[in-house]
């Protein structure tokens, strides 16, 4: 008896009141007009959502957030796993069926963005992104040479110096952020499918290239079927990322970006709650975003369960 | 698709093992075996880019991180005319990175260290033991994993604060005790299926010979369960490390400050004089230990996170 109160109670005490009491709070709270730091708050009912409904910013950050939804998986998926099946089925096609040479050495160069803090992944591309000094727009200054010069002897117009702020210019400035978030997290999924890839018992790559099924075939018609598991999962931590995103947009665009090009849910949540002192309303905000990530998640769950039994 | 279909009707039950699947591709055709050398340098050239975006902005941030403020605006690839040490100790000193950086341990250490503990029982709990509301209480927990961490936050911070686990260094206390009750979930999921794993006869065996259930699982299981634990810490302590919006909202008094927050200020706070140099040194400083300490343990990440996964 002791064992259990022990060994259940004090784990699933910390969860109830560090996690679940909150998020059960939240519920309340969006229907209140608390503003944090009055003792008293009033039940208004559905007031808050439809101040949100009626709130522009809110929208325009929802919209921002279901782009990431889209593209970040997508985008990162693909090429976690392309780079994943290279380091493991990738190589000579004489002999076993193992990765390309150096598939450590790329595998272990990979996964270092993930282990840097998100945080300073905003900082480092803050300044890869800088105008000025920034290391992207110096790189394109320097394929700008060769370019100009060959402009210059057909007589033409040379091209100026690029001086783009990327997260400044609302037209950029998101994809400029999906750009870090990609490469954060492209390293942890090819980790992933690597582990995934590798519990394919041999026997059954080997069949599949006796077979006449060369790399690209195995690895999109017997490898991925073998890993769809891997993928789903990456798939739903991928879209509750994209629909969080707070940290790289709140350190590399503090504020939402010109013209809130990259304010997300999250970081209007913030701001709602912590700026303006709204607490009932950014509550209100966050049930809502909770809803969605539960809906996506279900979705993807569902729709990898439904290819399963067609098969 | 349709080509290789037909043994594929005669599909295996609903629920059986999917391994065997794979062998129905035995009459897929074509044969592919001249296409080696191109495409396994197609790798190459791939693999090689990809480690290259990874690369050479790290190498690029180290560099600059010698230059002075100006060198850095002026010309983004120059060398430093002197290598600007002072750049290090100033951002040692000054930004009080040394400061944030023990905060950070203390924290992430602390906070790692207990919640392997209670994830650990937990999950060994849920795993191995039958009892009514055993399934309600893993799904609760597991249900933990999609929750949208901001939807927390608001009333977590009023919880703390109701608790005195805010203020002063109390708020370290509040800090690690909520990044614990967040990586619950995460850690019983993956623990619970070690446990899950592990040979039913140990447990019975070690129960005839006079062991009890304390003893069973510190000196029997969680030996047992190593290599699960060494890679589920791994993940956690790259979780929590990563953590910006907890300690955001919840780690108020500037004296506990990690180094999340630390840089973020040092950044928002110098606004457009900002001193390039420092700030570059204090990316590098917080970057290599963490870059250091995963090429150590690489090889433990490389088994994945799911049990039975082979090398």
């Amino acid at each position: 008896m002791l064992f259990f109160l022990v060994f259940l109670g004090i784990p699933l005490a910390v969860y109830l009141m560090f996690v679940v009491s909150p998020f059960a709070q939240s519920f309340y709270y969006s229907l209140t007009d608390w503003s944090g730091l009055s003792p008293s708050m009033e039940f208004i009912g559905a007031a808050n959502y439809a101040r949100i409904a009626g709130d522009a910013v809110f929208w325009m950050s929802l919209r921002n957030n279901l782009a990431l939804l889209i593209v970040l998986p997508l985008v990162t998926i693909v090429l976690a796993y392309a780079l994943a099946v290279m380091v493991t089925i990738g190589g000579s096609t004489r002999g076993g069926v193992r990765g390309v040479r150096g598939a450590g050495f790329y595998r272990i160069i990979s996964f270092f963005p993930y282990a840097i803090p998100a945080v300073i992944t905003g900082i480092l591309f803050n300044f890869i992104y800088h105008p000025g000094g920034g290391l992207l727009n110096g790189f394109l200054n320097l394929l700008l040479g060769p370019v100009n010069l060959v402009l210059s002897l057909l007589g033409a117009q040379p091209v100026p110096a690029i001086s783009t702020a990327w997260l400044g210019d609302p037209r950029v400035a998101l994809a400029a952020v999906g750009f870090a978030i990609v490469w954060t997290f492209v390293g942890f999924y090819m980790v992933l499918f690597v582990a995934g890839i590798k519990s394919i018992p041999q026997e059954v790559l080997e069949a599949a290239r006796i077979d006449g099924a060369g790399r690209l075939r195995s690895a999109v018609q017997i490898v991925a079927p073998m890993v769809r598991d891997n993928i789903s999962t990456a798939l739903v931590y991928m879209g509750i990322f994209a629909l969080d995103a707070f940290t790289f947009v709140s350190v590399m665009t503090p504020n939402g970006g010109t013209a809130n090009s990259t304010k997300v849910v999250s970081l209007h949540l913030y701001q709602t709650a912590f700026r303006d002192g709204r607490f009932g309303e950014a509550s209100a905000m966050g049930v809502i975003m909770a809803v969605v990530t539960m809906l996506v998640a279900v979705l993807v769950i569902l729709l990898g369960r439904s290819r399963r039994e067609e098969r | 698709m349709t080509a290789v279909g037909t043994s594929a009707e005669a599909s295996p039950p609903p629920g059986a093992p999917e391994r065997p699947r794979a062998s129905r591709r035995r009459g897929g055709r074509g044969s592919r075996a001249g296409d080696g050398a191109g495409f396994t340098a197609l790798h190459h050239v791939v693999l090689s880019l990809w480690a290259l975006l990874v690369v050479l902005p790290l190498l690029w941030t180290v560099y600059t991180s010698l230059k002075t403020s100006r060198e850095i605006l002026s010309d983004p690839f120059g060398l430093p005319a002197v290598p600007q040490l002072s750049n290090y100790s100033r951002a040692w000193e000054e930004a009080r990175i040394g400061e944030y950086f023990l905060n950070t341990l203390i924290v992430v250490g602390t906070a790692l260290v207990v919640v392997m503990l209670l994830g650990a029982m937990c999950a060994y709990v849920l795993a191995r033991y039958r009892f009514p509301g055993n399934r309600i209480i893993y799904f609760g927990m597991v249900a933990g994993l999609t929750f949208p961490i901001f939807l927390a936050v608001v009333p977590l911070f009023f919880v703390l604060r109701n608790m005195g686990l805010l203020d002063g260094r109390m708020g370290l206390v509040g800090v690690i005790l909520s990044y614990v009750a967040f990586a619950l979930p995460f850690t019983v999921f993956f623990l619970h299926s070690f446990f899950t794993s592990l040979p039913e006869e140990i447990s019975e065996a070690a129960a005839i010979d006079g062991a009890g259930d304390f003893r069973t699982f510190f000196q029997v299981m969680l030996p047992m369960a190593t290599p699960g634990l060494a890679s589920v810490a791994i993940f956690n302590f790259l979780g929590l490390w990563n953590q910006y919006l907890l300690p955001l909202v919840l780690n108020t008094d500037r004296r506990n400050h990690v180094l999340a927050q630390g840089l973020v200020n040092l950044q928002a706070q110098q606004g457009y004089q900002v001193d390039w140099g420092g700030m570059f040194a204090s990316v590098v400083i917080t970057v290599i230990p963490v870059l250091v300490v995963y090429v150590i343990f690489q090889r433990q990440l490389q088994g994945g996170v799911g049990p039975g996964t082979m090398k």
